[in-house]
């Protein structure tokens, strides 16, 4: 496998994270995760009873995508440790995408119940992926209390802006030393793009793919973006010049 | 005797245990996990674990999402 992403102790040739949610039905999302070419994508726990039922764990086994199971909805720690510990017995599995949220408008996480959580989830034997603002000091924080990967926010959820403030991403990648995944408000393939060359190991998206127009496009447009940006973080880009320097030899 | 399971109040058989709960709803199988007052109950422990009164139980799967 040629430079893998490599989280916990298991190796990935993919570097697109993907969400389940918001895609109309499960053809559309077979068609878009195999088009992003994803091994490992994330599912939420919800009463049984709920429509939809285990189908997209179904899905998941059959196209060789490990499931990630977050904590999605959560507003305390201790309602995040009890939902990863469902997901656990559920899935069988101990990894979990851990997010706890602030309030219903903005999805913000909140900080102070994030760490608590992330603590007690590893001193559980969890491997903790932590969505996290884009807050170098607490990227910190949670990487100390024994985060597998720190996925810090580009914009709120959903809402496809971008990276709002790419100095921050900079400054968590760069003391990071666990993964940093760029996960939420991605819109469209050059931020995908943004986020690798940047420095981020990995990107988590769901919405960007999931409502476009047309998901499994999409789908393919952010494989080639994470890619893309990966491969010119590697190569190293050109310093910025305020003057034009010819390119074609003078005479 | 009186029980919730997943918000719905439920009228249960004394000392139903919640392997029982679980076969009445169809949903004694893999991929879904129990939390009993707040607490998770383990696979292991549905046959043996017996319901109190009142208690709310919550029967969770994995959904799209994320």
């Amino acid at each position: 496998m040629r430079d893998p992403l490599v989280i916990a102790d298991r190796k990935y040739s993919s570097r697109l994270i993907m969400g389940t949610g918001g895609a109309s039905n499960l053809a559309v999302l077979e068609r878009a995760l195999v088009a992003s070419g994803t091994e490992l994508t994330t599912v939420a726990m919800r009463r049984a009873d709920v429509e939809g039922g285990t189908g997209v764990l179904d899905l998941l086994r059959r196209l060789n995508i490990e499931p990630l199971p977050n904590t999605a909805g959560c507003r305390s720690a201790a309602e995040a440790v009890l939902t990863a510990q469902l997901a656990r017995e559920a899935l069988e599995t101990n990894w979990v995408k851990l997010e706890v949220i602030a309030d219903e408008r903005t999805l913000l996480p909140e900080p102070v119940e994030l760490l608590d959580a992330c603590e007690q989830l590893v001193r559980d034997g969890f491997t903790v992926l932590v969505y996290t603002n884009d807050d170098p000091v607490l990227a910190l924080r949670l990487e100390e209390a024994g985060a597998a990967a720190v996925m810090p926010l580009g914009s709120p959820i959903g809402t496809g802006l971008g990276i709002r403030n790419p100095h921050n991403i900079e400054l968590i990648v760069s003391r990071a030393s666990v993964p940093v995944v760029l996960d939420a408000g991605i819109g469209t393939a050059s931020e995908a793009a943004l986020a690798m060359e940047l420095g981020c190991d990995a990107v988590l998206l769901a919405t960007a793919v999931t409502r476009a127009q047309d998901p499994e496009r999409m789908a393919e447009a952010m494989r080639d973006g994470v890619s893309a940006g990966r491969l010119a973080w590697g190569a190293g880009r050109i310093p910025k010049r305020f003057w034009a320097q010819a390119s074609s030899p003078p005479r | 005797m009186k029980a919730e399971v997943n918000g719905e109040p439920t009228e249960l058989a004394e000392r139903s245990t919640v392997a029982d709960v679980l076969r009445g709803i169809g949903k004694a199988r893999k991929g879904v996990a129990v939390a009993m007052n707040g607490q998770l109950v383990r696979r292991s422990d549905w046959e043996e674990t017996v319901v109190p009164e009142g208690a709310r139980i919550e029967v969770l799967t994995a959904v799209q999402g994320g």
